[in-house]
């Protein structure tokens, strides 16, 4: 005889299903920690230009860049990914400098316009440099193309 | 009202109502910036309004779900608050807390704002709706100590039912994930990883328990239908949320640098997310059609069977549109994800909070159990003017988004972010206009407190 679905079944599969699945996701996330060694790029955050692309993670949070960009995908629609931005200027984090150093201070009549932040040569380079080390994480082929 | 503590509830009420009108008015600057693009430029920079716009709604739904606390627990308990000096302190410094975090935002530059509050102790600040300053963070991990503690000991020493322990748990949950806002590696994939357990966990996991926890609350009491068999509904909801949504995080490792396979595992169980809020929605017409007595609460019900029908648009369809690795490849960091965390959002924690307001507020009041018939017309239309225009925020967006994919990601010639934002500029007024509709919707809400106030209360009579 079919028995009926009680509230004792009803818990039972909640406490049991969230058990599993929660360990499941733990195991995933213990086998990707495995592997991020070989996509993170994290060869970059231990050589030579490890501490100024730390500075340069730290400057891109501490002026809220995420909140008109975004970066791997991530972030405000406002303004364009940065995930690429190294390989879409050409490979140049001067170029990535100027830009940044270039905004006009009051802004550009009717458009969106990046803020002055009066960053000195050593933030911009710090900046230019976090952003090259992200454009260096294999994400597994995104963005599509070179736009973003 | 049955327990004179339930009262704590109102201030909660009254603050999140009022950080709803700065989320949506900050959202309209924003609407503006979008097409406008040097508008408040300098002065009020896309960034920070985005963030006032973000943060006031996080914060709004925080103290709603405090409030819903406050007022259920006891109830279902069947005893008092074991301190109601502690959350009406506990509401105060949340309260400041906010204001001053928000005051920070529009008067400071974000950077002094880092500054000052020593951000390079204990860097946190700067990563998507984790913006408030580290301070701020540690005090709201203060007060959801406090509440978690107040809550736990009434429902300790009281009648324990099934919806107050899945309040707890979804609590308890939303205390513990949001302690990964601290842990900020310079390692960008590892950063983003575990932002997830914040982000992902509280909105599409535990969170979820408490929007079924306020849900079966509010339909028991205006209902009449069995305990028993809302319960179990309760049960089979939260079972398939969280089997389905703690690897359906997933869905978010496709592009951030973690292994291909999450592709899959993202794709497989983030599909079966919208099962639980179809299952929401069965349940709540289920029950209100099974209703025993007619409560003369109608907005409350509206409000009710509103989140089950938007949560399951906003969260469960909306989500399932991009929710497949192949189709999130193209729509990743779109428009897409904006037109769906719109309706998701409205949909299933705007909603359960104004559901919850609705039903409780009335008795807070001194009301035996409904506001007068006028105050409710005007109550019911603040919820078709809200809900139709935010359907119309998010169609326009998916519009925006299906362009945007298009012209930048999949067409014969790519184009540059900034000049497809030019093409997609007539999607972005037609969002802001609906923009203003929901605004005058949400003034209509509030004004529905204030009419008919003298007036004698709504009854069922058919």
């Amino acid at each position: 005889m079919a028995q009926p679905f009680t509230k004792i079944m009803a818990r039972n599969i909640f406490y049991g299903g969230t058990a599993f699945f929660f360990l499941l996701f733990l195991a995933l996330t213990f086998d990707t920690m495995g592997q991020l060694p070989q996509r993170d790029n994290r060869a970059a955050l231990s050589g030579e230009l490890g501490p100024v692309i730390a500075q340069g993670k730290l400057i891109w949070e501490e002026n809220n860049c995420i909140g008109c960009h975004t970066l791997l995908g991530e972030g405000a629609y406002f303004a364009p990914e940065l995930g690429n931005v190294y390989t879409r200027y050409g490979n140049s984090t001067d170029a990535i400098k100027g830009f940044i150093a270039s905004r006009p201070a009051e802004g550009i009549p009717g458009r969106r316009s990046m803020p002055q932040f009066n960053f000195s040569d050593e933030e911009l380079t710090a900046i230019a440099e976090f952003l090259k080390y992200v454009s260096e994480i294999n994400t597994a082929n995104w963005p599509p193309n070179i736009q973003g | 009202m049955q327990y004179q503590s339930q009262a704590v509830a109102k201030p909660y009420f009254i603050a999140a109502i009022a950080l709803f009108v700065a989320q949506v008015l900050f959202g309209l600057i924003m609407g503006l910036q979008y097409v406008v693009g040097d508008f408040l430029f300098p002065e009020i920079p896309f960034n920070v309004a985005r963030m006032v716009h973000t943060n006031a709604l996080i914060v709004w739904l925080l103290m709603a779900f405090m409030g819903a606390s406050y007022y259920l627990v006891p109830e279902e308990a069947e005893t008092e608050l074991y301190s109601p000096a502690l959350a009406t302190l506990m509401f105060w410094v949340f309260l400041v807390a906010a204001a001053l975090t928000v005051a920070g935002y529009l008067l400071l530059s974000y950077s002094t704002l880092a500054e000052i509050t020593m951000n390079k102790l204990l860097p946190t600040m700067g990563r998507e709706f984790l913006e408030q300053p580290t301070i701020t963070k540690i005090g709201i991990v203060i007060v959801a100590l406090a509440f978690l503690f107040n809550v736990g000991m009434t429902i300790l020493r009281g009648r324990k039912t099934v919806i107050n322990l899945v309040l707890l748990l979804g609590l308890t949950g939303l205390a513990v994930f949001f302690l990964f806002a601290f842990y900020n590696p310079v390692n960008l994939v590892l950063d983003k990883y575990f932002w997830w357990w914040v982000v992902h966990l509280w909105v599409e996991g535990v969170w979820e328990l408490i929007l079924g926890a306020i849900l079966a609350f509010v339909l028991v009491k205006t209902t009449g239908v069995d305990r028993e068999v809302i319960e179990k509904w309760l049960y089979v909801i939260i079972a398939m949320t969280l089997i389905t949504g703690i690897v359906g995080t997933g869905h978010h490792y496709y592009w951030i640098g973690t292994p291909e396979y999450w592709q899959w595992w993202g794709s497989i169980f983030s599909a079966m997310e919208p099962i639980p809020f179809f299952m929401m929605t069965v349940f709540a017409f289920n029950v209100v059609n099974k209703r025993r007595r007619d409560h003369p609460n109608k907005p409350a019900m509206l409000w009710a069977l509103g989140t089950a029908v938007m949560a399951f648009l906003g969260a469960g369809v909306w989500g399932f549109l991009h929710t497949l690795s192949p189709v999130n490849y193209y729509t990743h960091g779109s428009q897409i994800t904006a037109a769906h965390g719109h309706m998701a959002f409205y949909g299933a924690y705007v909603m359960i909070n104004i559901t919850i307001i609705s039903y409780a507020m009335p008795l807070l009041r001194g009301r035996n159990a409904a506001n007068s018939a006028k105050s409710q017309i005007w109550e019911m239309w603040s919820f078709w003017l809200m809900t139709i225009s935010m359907v119309f925020i998010t169609l326009f967006l998916t519009g925006a988004g299906i362009l945007q994919a298009y012209l930048q990601r999949m067409g014969e010639n790519p184009q540059p972010f900034m000049v497809v934002q030019e093409h997609i500029s007539l999607f972005y007024w037609l969002r802001e206009i609906a923009g203003v509709i929901f605004l005058i919707g949400l003034v209509v809400y509030i004004a529905s407190f204030f009419v008919g106030q003298n007036d004698p209360e709504a009854t069922t009579a058919n």
